[in-house]
Formats: C-alpha cells, sequence, structure tokens
C-alpha cells in the first residue's frame, strides 16, 4: 500500500480571515500583560477616581489581588460552565473549602503553611469528585439545584460552628505566628499580590491546557451535544466528573490564597450568592472564550468594591432617593448590569470588540 | 407525646410553606424549563407588599377582614410582579433555557438588593393578627396558631391547584405541555399564555408563602425567601419536577425529617439531614418521589 501525500487544498482566498497588523504581536500579549501585572508594584502612579492611593499602596494592592484571584475562579468556573455546559450552583463550596480548610488548620491544628495548604487542597479535590459523582447523575437544572442544595450544607456547616471549629457568624481570623514572615504585614502585601497573580497564571494555563488538549474537544462535545459524545463511545459521566473535579481543585487552591491576601474566613464566601456571583461575571466576560471570565471576574471585583465607595459619594448621595437608594446597592447595579448583558451582548465582553469591529468596518467607506 | 405532636404540626407548618414556595417552581420548571431563581423575590414582595398594606392602606390592618385585605393585597402584588417577570424578561428568551435561568439569577441579585435599598436590610416586626400568636391545644400538644393557618392554606392551595390542572381548559394544556411541549405547540395551541399563567399562580403561591412565612416567623427580611428557596429547590428535586403532588409528598417529608433531627439532634443537623436525604433519593431514584424517567 503506498501512501500518497495530498496537496493540501487551496483556501480562496475570501475565506482566509483578514489579519490586522496585530497579528504577529497578538500571541505574546497575555505575556506582556503578566510582565506589566508582575512589575505593577514597583510604580507609584496614583490613579484618582480609580484607585484611592497609589498603585503601590498596600490598600490597592489587597483590592487588585482579590480581583485577580476572583479572575482565576471565574476562568476555573468557566471550565464548568463555559466549556463543559454544565450549570454548577455550588462552586463556592470548594473556594470555602480552601479558605476555612486552610484557616482551621493553620488556625486550630497548628500546622505549618505548606503543609495546610496541600491537605486543603487535595481535602478540597477529593471533596468535589464524592459530591460530582452523586450530583451528575442528574442533568442540566435538577443538576444545578444538587451542587446548590451540596453548597448549602457547607454553608449550614460554617454558620452552624460545629465543634467550635469554623467560628460561626463572626468568622475565624487567621493565626498568623506560624505563617513565612514574607506573608505577613501590610508591608507585604506585594508578596500576596505575587502570589495572586502566580494563581491566575497557573488557572488560566491549566484551563487552557485542559480545553486544548484531546479532553477539552470531549468537554466542549459534551456542551454541544451530550448524546454525540455518548454515541461515539465515550463515557459524558467521566468526562464531567475529571471537569468538575478538577474545577473543585482549582477552587480550593483560590482560597489558600484568598485566606491569606484577606487574612481570615468569614461566613459569607459559603453562600449561593458567591456562585451567582461567579455566574455573573463569566457571563459578564464571556463564557466559552479564553480571556473573557478572567477580564470578567476582575472587572466584578473591581466594580464589587468601587460601587460601594460609588454608592456613598456626595454625587449618589445628592441624587433624590428613589436614585441614590439602589444605586448605593451594588448588588442592584450589578445584577441590572447582568440582566442588560444577558439581552443585549450575549457573547459578553469579548464579544464587543469583533461587534465594534464590524460596526466601524460598516461606517467606513467602501475600498 | 405531647412534643411529637408539637413537633409533627410545626413540622407540617415548615412542610406548607415549601410547599407553597415548591408548587409554583415545579410547575415552572415542568412547562417552561426554567430554574426561577427570582421565586424567591416574588416571595418577598408577597411579605413585604402585606406589612406595608397593613400599615399604610385604609381598611386593612393586622387584624380581622384587615389583615385579609392586606394579605390579599401582598398576593396581588407578588402575582403582578411574577406576571411582568414573564412577560418583560422570560418571554423574549423563549425557549432559550440558560438565558432565561441567567435573567432570573440576575433578578434575584437585583431585586433583593432593592428590598434592602427602600426597607433597609433588618428584619421588621410582622403585622400578625392577635390570635395568631395564641396556641391551640391538640391532643395535649400547644400548637402556635401561625403553623396551623399555615397548613390550612397549603391545603387549600394543592386542593386549588389540583382542581385548575384536572377540570379546566388551560389546566389540561399545562398538564400535557408539562408532558411533552413540542407536541401541544404542534397542536396549535399557545403555550405562551400558559407559560404566564403558571409564573402567575407560582407567583401567587409564593407571595402567600412570603405573607403566612411573615406570620409563622413574626419578622420580613429581605434575605428571606433566597434561604427559603433553597428548601424549596430540594423539595421539587425529591418530589420530581413538574409534579405538584410530588412537591407535597416531598414538602412533607423535608418538613418533618428537618423538624425533628433539629430537636433530636442538634440544632442544624437537621437541615443536613434533608440535603442527605436528596443525595440518597438521588442515588435510588434521580427523577424523584413522582417523576417519570428521563427519555432524553
Amino acid at each position: 500500500m503506498t501512501v500518497i501525500d495530498a496537496p493540501p487544498a487551496q483556501v480562496p482566498d475570501e475565506l482566509t480571515p483578514q489579519r490586522g497588523r496585530w497579528h504577529r504581536v497578538r500571541p505574546f500579549l497575555p505575556l506582556v500583560a503578566l510582565a506589566v501585572l508582575a512589575i505593577l508594584p514597583y510604580s507609584t502612579i496614583s490613579l484618582p477616581g480609580i484607585f484611592e492611593g497609589p498603585v503601590n499602596s498596600p490598600g490597592t494592592l489587597q483590592l487588585l489581588a482579590i480581583c485577580l484571584i476572583f479572575g482565576g475562579l471565574a476562568a476555573g468556573y468557566d471550565l464548568l460552565f463555559g466549556r463543559t455546559g454544565m450549570l454548577s450552583f455550588g462552586h463556592a463550596l470548594y473556594f470555602a473549602a480552601g479558605v476555612y480548610g486552610t484557616d482551621i488548620l493553620v488556625t486550630r491544628a497548628g500546622l505549618p503553611l505548606w503543609q495546610a495548604a496541600l491537605l486543603t487542597i487535595t481535602g478540597g479535590t477529593i471533596l468535589a469528585a464524592l459530591l460530582g459523582a452523586v450530583a451528575l447523575r442528574t442533568v442540566g437544572i435538577a443538576f444545578a439545584m444538587v451542587t446548590l442544595a451540596f453548597a448549602q450544607v457547607g454553608a449550614i456547616l460554617v454558620a452552624r460552628d460545629f465543634g467550635g471549629l469554623t467560628g460561626g457568624e463572626e468568622g475565624l481570623p487567621l493565626d498568623v505566628s506560624g505563617l513565612p514572615a514574607g506573608l505577613v504585614g501590610v508591608t507585604n502585601t506585594v508578596n500576596l499580590y505575587w502570589l495572586a497573580l502566580a494563581y491566575l497564571t497557573l488557572v488560566v494555563f491549566v484551563v487552557h491546557r485542559v480545553s486544548g488538549s484531546p479532553t477539552g474537544r470531549v468537554l466542549a462535545g459534551l456542551r454541544d451535544d451530550e448524546r454525540r459524545i455518548g454515541v461515539l463511545g465515550l463515557d459524558p459521566y467521566r468526562y464531567k466528573l475529571v471537569a468538575f473535579t478538577l474545577a473543585g481543585g482549582l477552587a480550593s487552591a483560590g482560597g489558600v490564597v484568598y485566606v491569606l491576601i484577606v487574612g481570615g474566613a468569614s461566613p459569607h464566601i459559603t453562600s449561593s450568592e458567591l456562585t451567582l456571583s461567579l455566574l455573573v461575571m463569566v457571563v459578564l466576560g464571556g463564557p466559552g472564550t479564553r480571556w473573557g471570565p478572567v477580564l470578567g471576574g476582575v472587572l466584578y471585583m473591581y466594580l464589587d468594591h468601587r460601587l460601594t465607595a460609588f454608592g456613598t459619594s456626595d454625587a449618589v448621595d445628592n441624587l433624590p432617593a428613589i436614585l441614590s437608594r439602589p444605586l448605593s446597592q451594588p448588588l442592584f447595579v450589578l445584577g441590572t448590569v447582568f440582566i442588560l448583558a444577558v439581552y443585549f451582548f450575549p457573547g459578553g465582553l469579548t464579544s464587543l470588540a469583533p461587534r465594534l469591529s464590524h460596526l466601524t468596518r460598516s461606517l467606513r467607506p467602501p475600498r | 407525646m405531647g412534643t411529637v405532636i408539637l413537633l409533627a404540626l410545626t413540622g407540617l407548618g415548615l412542610a406548607a410553606l415549601y410547599f407553597l414556595v415548591a408548587s409554583g417552581l415545579s410547575l415552572v420548571f415542568g412547562l417552561a424549563d426554567v430554574l426561577n431563581f427570582a421565586h424567591g423575590l416574588f416571595l418577598g414582595v408577597g411579605a413585604y407588599g402585606t406589612w406595608w398594606a397593613a400599615g399604610n392602606l385604609p381598611g386593612a390592618g393586622p387584624d380581622g377582614f384587615g389583615f385579609v385585605f392586606a394579605v390579599a393585597f401582598g398576593v396581588a402584588a407578588g402575582t403582578l410582579v411574577a406576571i411582568l417577570v414573564e412577560l418583560v424578561l422570560i418571554r423574549p428568551l423563549y425557549s432559550r433555557t440558560i438565558e432565561q435561568v441567567l435573567v432570573t439569577v440576575g433578578l434575584s441579585l437585583a431585586g433583593v438588593a432593592l428590598l434592602q435599598a427602600t426597607w433597609g436590610a433588618d428584619a421588621r416586626p410582622f403585622p400578625r393578627p392577635d390570635w395568631t400568636r395564641q396556641v391551640t391545644g391538640i391532643l395535649g400538644a400547644q400548637v402556635p396558631n401561625g403553623g396551623l393557618l399555615l397548613i390550612i392554606a397549603a391545603v387549600l392551595v394543592l386542593g386549588a391547584i389540583l382542581a385548575f390542572l384536572r377540570w379546566t381548559r388551560y389546566g389540561l394544556v399545562i398538564r400535557a405541555g408539562v408532558e411533552n411541549r413540542e407536541m401541544v405547540t404542534a397542536l396549535g395551541i399557545d403555550v405562551r399564555k400558559a407559560f404566564t399563567l403558571v409564573f402567575a399562580i407560582g407567583g401567587a403561591a409564593a407571595a402567600l408563602a412570603g405573607a403566612l412565612g411573615g406570620v409563622y416567623f413574626g419578622t420580613v427580611s429581605p434575605g428571606q425567601g433566597g434561604s427559603l428557596l433553597i428548601f424549596a429547590f430540594i423539595v421539587v428535586v425529591i418530589g420530581g419536577m413538574g409534579s405538584v403532588v410530588g412537591s407535597a409528598y416531598a414538602a412533607v417529608v423535608v418538613g418533618l425529617v428537618q423538624q425533628f433531627v433539629n430537636y433530636y439532634g442538634t440544632s442544624g443537623l437537621g437541615d443536613i439531614c434533608v440535603v442527605g436525604l436528596l443525595a440518597v433519593v438521588l442515588l435510588l431514584r434521580p427523577q424523584g418521589i413522582a417523576g417519570k424517567v428521563a427519555t432524553a
């Protein structure tokens, strides 16, 4: 048998996408962004209106670090929602497992940080695997409800303070005496910022590697048509469980970094509202896209923090009560923006660029 | 003995509350495939509507017919909001289920924030009629009247919904639509009207749950709907989606388990047992108590 190397078929010119000036630079843009973010703490620029203090002040760095963590969390959640089509409403549970697990092991059990972190991430991953194995027996909306119910158990466990471990409503401040010196204190916020950046980079790397791999193709296939994957002889259940476990493990790793940045655990991170926020971040950014969820997560957290300041500012206070009261609630503004986004730009932020370019092209005179 | 009866009746009161929320959720889900996160908002509107009417509306008040009038106002407000939500937000996204769910998620965040912006985050005392503060002796147990009121209301609502589904033309359309929506549409029947109707029924039941839940708990707060909604979701899944009777059975089981375990075990353990029950039901019978085997 001879193998004939057929020449590749010619693609007509009009079918090849037009490449802009940027196509050579584009693959390196994430690296450039990473470098800019990494050296950001060295700058002392102050951006009035955007941040309260100069960029390298601890307050600003902490806000940025939280934004980066949530960018990573949203990217991990998108592995479920945007890339596999699983609508989980219990993702906050694995994040909270990371936060409370680390906090309890360090503060109550007195373990060194690296052991606590390792144990917590392993535990969070196993928890995701076990609960996913049960929840994935249902599909679609029932799956959403079941994951929500499981996450609710976590919220109850934390709030009722079983065994006096979690501190109940008051939360559990992190005992810093056993931590490495470089991660403690206001002057070391910059190290925590770099840790958050490293977490974001890790999540983005893992998610992109997985979605580019053959497994990622199967996951995309599950999103588009689950029966087709079954017909191909692959087991949808197993692939979905892999995605669920991986996303759970990434979320608990995020919790480990978050507890260091915030310096403790508080019960509101176990609430279903956090998962709903993750969903809002992903949809605002653009589900299933390369950078959408990260952008959505960063932007959402930034707005959530800044809208509180905006809501109590004079400009809002001077408005009539009927306007100023809703505007002082960040969730009202974000929820409304979210509803409008679902209607008017379904692909999220990342779909805005191609849409705008369509618009500019149609406005430009024909060549 | 008295304790057991008291626990059983308060458990049934809780079950009644769950059923009122879950019946609408289940119908909406069965017909339109929408998991309605804004259902807790309807409950909040019902509760705050009743609270507002009792204080501000002429003729309404915390006693006698004034209270009935106040509850009617709350239920009407909840129903109106539900109908508006369906017409304005859900209908333009017809048969795009994920988007519909996302819109209700956004609405649940924004709506609760709006309630909080208007009336504050703190719980407010609910205007209850004097007789609901009293207790009735049943077989040696002193049962609060607020719980009994809820049980009676839930039984009446269950009867009304079943009668509506069984004996009216729209009930037939809804039952058929839950079975197979494509077929009903293919017969030339406008399912969209049935959607609005189902949202209205669900909104009314949830608003009633809000008003009577205010009597049961004695307070009203913006977050009340959200925490009840999660247990209502559990009731819907255990009962089998789209089945009102299944929701009723599941609500009774969930309410009793929660009440008894919370009393005889630690507080909070009952809530966890309910989720354990959910896991067991899913492992043994993924379609729920009254659900049919999924075909797709």
